[in-house]
């Protein structure tokens, strides 16, 4: 097939337009049938989607399964994938299906709502596989608009501040990305992105309005592309606004914010920052580094005292997207093994969190931790479940949590031995705020009267959490699945970066100063 | 046959936990069971076949990242061999016991089912501490740690309802995970020094870090001390040393077998197996093992005195069993490997024991804990009492001293205190007087707590006594397997452990030589540690030129002296247990003066007569000198306040900070400040869209798309052009 990636990535999107135009009626048969569509073609996305696994080669470390054609304006239509990307357009795939079928019980608005998902899904597989500036820039702004309607319209009492905020931030970070992406093209000549990885942006020091910028035009560039990937992360301390959307999106909003689109983040970091600016990479990565670390305790500490079981897995998202970028900017094999690792792990560990919280509070309507205490008693395999992803959580070995979370460590240690002590606390301090909630919450005797008739997990329930699990352990278990995607990839992303870092010579004016 | 060994248990956990309700309860229980017993048996014919000769079988490749290579995979070695039989051995007693104690639990209620999950949790513990122990790299063996670490987590949590339970299983895993931290620097540091974390490889690595400097925190520290402290953190935490000690005492909200499984004979000697595990490294880090001794002897000390004054039996043996583990690390600490894996062994019988037969005395006392209610159950419970004795006169070292006669406990704590003594200098007397004290208040607190619980005259309850009785058989009988351990484990493997330093060599598989002698040395590795073993000789006869002055004491030991006198030669990783050029401690263990021999003997009998004075003789006497030493008395019943300490330094610090952080400066700083413009902007529009139904989103959003659209492709134009 040729059009391989092109079919993945607009099949969800020709679901949503025959859905808006064909479907008809509110009634319950039209409802029913909104989400079997939308389940039938998320998962028959994800179906095709495996084809990519088998045509994929690992060993080879360059674009594969490329598609090019002429567009409007003169643009050009070019996506494919790498080691680093390929798994990213798998978990969005993978995971669709379960968010959606995380909806079932929901009424209002449905069809809007289940093309909201479709869109969203083909936008979000896009920026993965976009090699082209601007088709890249579309599809990760256009992202914004479906989860910005998902949480305005299906959210909680104060959807429309946490939608707006959700936009502004992270809008307002995509600005200053936009000027560095032309300023590329401009210095580059090209939209093409695997011709940018190769063009050398110049990082000889430069003046302006008096500071001496170290790495030039490479720094300035990098900081506008980190300015829209630390809010997208989120990094502390733009993350406020994660928690706010959390807690006032839906379950599978939660999920999909969580599980993939927290990953665009550090996927630019790879795709963008890393390769192309790489002096200012080196440069600018004790920051990054100390970002990571502060939002690691920062966020852990603050994750121990919610009240809101949203908020406090939203603040340890946080946390566990401090590894990621603390991982890739330790720059070496095993730090970026480790971030990739983490991010996609983190894809299933956080969605099935968000999904433990759906299912009780679909029961009761709340997520107030206060509210909560001795499921275990009526609900023996939710605690079976939520125990499970607690630990993973946690990081614990054996789970897919570990792997990432461990790599990413030891290969800031190799860099940084105080960035690698205090971040390490994080194992402390996760266990903390995750065994605080699973306690308040799971364990106890039953008393609260509203509780009293509380049902475990329905059969639609569980089969939801079954490939969550599956996965978890099994990457747990054998991590080798993604690591050897990844390897050749990252290798020779770093071989590339610690070249052209050699070839880096610091003007002497600035090496004077230093 | 390892294979089947290793993830026998798993099964077992597996069907007993997901297919009891296809099976049938009691059909569950039992596969676990099997399964347990099938591993001990195997185990034990491992153990017995094992000829020296490491082993090693991978199965599959675990993490890959870079020049970072883990399998997983089971390594077969002595010390293996060691930790599966007390593994597998106590695991499936504990099972059997299972089945009478925990037949009706006034924790559930009703049609309740809580058995199968009972089993499954004990089989998993026991598949991961397997894990631990057959690990080929550090981290296999962080898995298998982890591991245990949920286990207990989920077993100390078994009793969900009781919030108590909740908290101490919560206490346990993070306390646990402080330790961990300390662990996985380690593991960071070992790899970035090494380029691996195999066995095979660091091993052998020992004398070449110990050479090596790295920049660690802006110090220029020394790699192998460095790995050495951060390992022992780890094993602080795993085996409850004085300052992360605090879970252990709380994990006995457990139900009991589990006490008696994870708590005393398999989990919480990890950390011991690690240090031993890690010799050839630690042998060559003389400042982790120093402060290895420190703490060591400071826990032996430390946790004995807080056991004086307990008053809830599982209490007592808990602060027990965190002493013991401190004798252990002592032995580790001096670099007598085999006497700290001896003590674990003979530790693991006869702790477990004492813990089972206090499950059975709060069996038969319909789950009282508190010893002040009981009194008099010698004749309710005789199998149980005599049971009860067995272990206690094994903890408190009962034995002839120079001779052969005595319980397990007498030859291994015995050989401890001797090493300790052996080490010499200033930390050496510190390490030998605290753990003497130590033996003295060892077998004050056992003694008390025989007398309580079995002699005197019935307190408490009147309807509890009346109705004590004596437990089914499926308790009594893995009462009575580990009594055997208790009685012939120290005598049996004697030489093996702490015997002449050929017998010691060749049960762990490593190379000795005759001191002076160094061509003879033992199999084919003699070529390759023929250089070590000159420098053995060297060092060996410096350290001996100087105590002529003792013969007198020499002479008592003439049979010994007469046998010649061999020293351990293998290279590191060569074997089980290493021991460094210079490292003669074992030897010299067994030339201490006599009087050394018999202090543990007198401390053991001046115990004894205090605890009969004071709990048989005159039974008001506690009560006044707890009266009169008040301050104290509070001091240790508090357990030195630990927990208060800890509360006020740690806890609440912790939970005020998150708070602060997250009111002040997420929500008033950054919300209401770097984002002022954005906060100003938002009640705006929120204005605008308060009173618009949600459907106006949708035109927004259509304006935004418009918005980016034209924008993007006004630029692009524009650029291009």
């Amino acid at each position: 097939m040729d059009n391989l990636l092109s079919i993945v990535t607009f099949l969800p999107l020709v679901a949503a337009v025959i859905m808006a135009v064909f479907l008809r009626g509110n009634d319950a048969a039209a409802r029913l049938n909104a989400k079997r569509l939308a389940l039938a073609a998320t998962s028959a996305t994800f179906l095709i989607s495996l084809l990519i696994l088998v045509e994929f080669d690992a060993s080879n470390t360059g674009f594969q399964l490329v598609e090019e054609a002429p567009w409007i304006f003169g643009l050009t239509y070019k996506v494919g994938v790498d080691g680093i990307s390929v798994l990213f357009v798998l978990l969005t795939t993978f995971l669709m299906p379960i968010t959606i079928a995380a909806c079932w019980n929901v009424d209002h608005r449905i069809k809007d709502y289940m093309i909201a998902m479709l869109v969203l899904e083909t936008l979000m597989i896009g920026v993965f596989v976009a090699l082209d500036l601007v088709l890249f820039y579309l599809f990760f702004e256009a992202g914004l608009i479906p989860m910005f309607l998902i949480i305005g319209i299906w959210g909680g009492k104060d959807r429309i501040y946490a939608a707006f905020k959700f936009f502004l931030y992270t809008f307002l970070g995509s600005v200053l990305m936009l000027v560095a992406m032309i300023t590329m093209y401009v210095d580059a000549g090209t939209t093409d992105i695997p011709s940018l990885l190769v063009h050398q942006f110049s990082s000889g020091t430069i003046s302006l309005f008096g500071w001496q910028i170290v790495g030039g035009l490479q720094t300035l560039m990098w900081l506008a592309f980190f300015a829209s990937f630390a809010v997208k992360m989120p990094m502390w301390p733009v993350h406020t606004w994660l928690p706010d959307a959390h807690v006032q999106a839906p379950t599978a909003g939660s999920v999909v914010l969580a599980a993939i689109l927290l990953k665009m983040g550090g996927y630019g970091f790879l795709r963008f920052s890393l390769p192309m600016f790489p002096v200012a990479s080196d440069i600018m990565a004790p920051l990054v580094l100390w970002l990571s670390v502060i939002a690691i305790i920062y966020t852990s500490l603050v994750a121990m005292v919610q009240e809101d079981m949203k908020k406090l897995i939203a603040y340890s998202s946080v946390a566990h997207m401090g590894f990621v970028t603390m991982g890739i900017f330790a720059a070496n094999q095993n730090g970026l093994d480790g971030a990739i690792f983490q991010m996609i792990s983190h894809g299933f560990i956080s969605g099935a969190l968000f999904l433990c919280v759906g299912v009780i509070y679909d029961r009761m309507h709340t997520r107030e931790i206060d509210a909560y205490g001795g499921l275990v008693n009526r609900m023996p395999a939710y605690a079976l479940v939520f125990m499970l992803f607690t630990m993973a959580n946690v990081g614990l070995p054996g789970t897919s949590g570990f792997v990432g979370e461990f790599l990413t460590l030891m290969g800031v240690f190799q860099v940084n031995t105080w960035i690698g002590l205090l971040a390490t606390t994080g194992v402390i301090l996760s266990a903390s705020y995750a065994l605080w909630l699973y306690r308040r919450v799971v364990f106890g005797d039953l008393i609260k009267e509203s509780l009293k008739s509380i049902t475990d997990m329905t059969t639609r329930e569980r089969a939801i959490f079954a490939p969550l699990i599956v996965m978890t352990l099994l990457l747990g278990v054998y991590p080798s699945l993604v690591t050897d995607i990844i390897g050749p990839s990252v290798e020779a992303l770093l071989l590339q970066y610690d070249t052209a870092l050699a070839e880096y010579v610091p003007d002497t004016h600035v090496a004077a100063s230093h | 046959m390892e294979t089947i060994l290793l993830f026998g248990p798993l099964v077992g956990a597996l069907i007993c936990g997901f297919t009891w309700r296809l099976i049938g309860e009691q059909a569950a229980c039992v596969v676990a069971t099997g399964m347990l017993f099938l591993s001990a048996l195997l185990s034990w014919i491992v153990f017995l076949g094992f000829d020296g000769e490491t082993y090693t079988r991978s199965l599959f490749t675990w993490i890959e990242s870079g020049s970072l290579f883990t399998d997983w995979a089971i390594r077969i070695d002595r010390l293996t061999a060691i930790m599966l039989i007390v593994i597998t051995t106590v695991s499936a007693l504990v099972h059997l016991y299972s089945f009478g104690y925990m037949a009706h639990d006034d924790n559930f209620r009703e049609g309740e089912v809580y058995r199968p999950r009972f089993f499954a949790y004990l089989s998993f513990f026991t598949f991961t501490m397997l894990m631990l122990v057959t690990a080929d790299n550090l981290l296999q063996l962080f898995f298998g740690w982890e591991g245990v670490g949920v286990a207990s987590y989920l077993l100390i949590g078994f009793y969900y309802r009781k919030p108590s339970a909740g908290a101490a299983a919560m206490k346990a895993f993070i306390v646990n995970r402080v330790g961990d931290f300390g662990f996985l620097l380690a593991i960071f540091a070992l790899f970035w020094m090494a380029d691996s974390i195999q066995f095979d490889v660091i091993l052998a690595m020992g004398p070449e870090l110990m050479e090596t400097t790295f920049q660690f925190l802006g110090y220029e520290v020394n790699a192998a001390n460095t790995i050495g402290m951060l390992l022992f953190i780890g094993a602080m935490g795993k085996s409850a040393q004085l300052f992360l000690h605090t879970w252990l005492p709380d994990a006995m909200e457990g139900p009991t077998p589990v006490s008696a499984l994870i708590h005393a004979a398999t989990m919480v000697t990890a950390g011991v197996f690690l240090i031993c595990r890690m010799s050839p490294i630690m042998e060559y880090a003389p400042f982790a093992t120093n402060f290895i001794i420190i703490v060591g002897a400071a826990t032996a000390f430390f946790a004995a005195t807080v056991g004086l004054v307990q008053n809830d039996i599982k209490r007592v043996i808990a602060y027990s069993t965190c002493s013991q583990l401190g004798y252990m690390f002592v032995a580790a600490g001096v670099g007598v490997y085999s006497v700290a894996m001896f003590h674990l062994l003979t530790h693991a019988f006869f702790k477990a024991m004492l813990f089972l037969g206090a499950g059975s005395v709060i069996h038969a006392m319909h789950h009282e804990q508190d010893m002040r209610n009981y009194g008099g159950l010698r004749k309710k419970i005789p199998y149980t009492f005599a049971a009860m004795l067995v272990g206690t006169l094994a903890i408190t070292g009962v034995g002839i001293p120079t001779t052969y006669f005595g319980f397990a406990g007498f030859f291994s704590k015995d050989a401890v205190i001797e090493s300790a003594f052996a080490f010499g200098g200033g930390l050496g007397s510190y390490a030998f007087w605290m753990l003497v004290v130590a033996a003295l208040f060892t077998s004050f607190y056992s003694w008390r707590l025989m007398f309580l619980t079995f002699f005197g005259t019935p307190r408490g309850d009147k309807h509890t006594h009346d109705h004590a009785h004596e437990s089914p058989w499926t308790m009594l009988a893995p009462l009575g397997v580990l009594g055997i351990g208790a009685v012939l484990s120290g005598f049996v493997w004697y030489n093996s452990f702490f015997g002449h330093t050929d017998d010691v060599g060749r049960f762990f598989g490593v190379p000795y030589a005759v001191e002076g002698d160094h061509g003879a040395v033992e199999g084919d590795h003699g070529a390759a540690d023929a250089g070590h073993g000159t420098e053995v000789v060297a060092t060996a006869e410096d350290t001996h030129a100087a105590p002529t002055a003792e013969t007198g004491d020499h002479a008592a030991e003439g049979a010994y002296a007469a046998y010649p006198h061999y020293v351990l030669t293998g290279a590191p990783g060569q074997g089980a247990i290493h021991a460094a050029p210079g490292n003669n401690v074992l030897n010299e263990a067994h030339e201490v003066p006599t009087w050394v021999k018999w202090s543990p003997f007198v401390a053991m009998i001046i115990g004894l007569a205090t605890a009969t004075l004071f709990y048989l003789v005159s039974p008001g006497l506690p009560a006044r000198w707890a009266e009169v030493n008040r301050p104290l008395y509070l001091f240790l019943l508090n357990k030195w306040y630990f927990d208060e300490i800890y509360g006020a330094i740690f806890v609440r610090p912790a939970k005020a900070l998150g708070r602060f952080l997250w009111k002040a400066i997420d929500g008033r700083v950054i919300d209401g400040g770097i984002n002022g413009l954005a906060l100003g902007i938002i009640p705006f529009i929120t204005r605008l869209a308060g009173r618009a139904q949600s459907g106006y989103l949708f035109h927004y959003a259509f304006a935004m798309v418009l918005g980016i659209v034209v924008l993007v492709t006004w630029v692009t134009l524009r650029a291009g052009g």
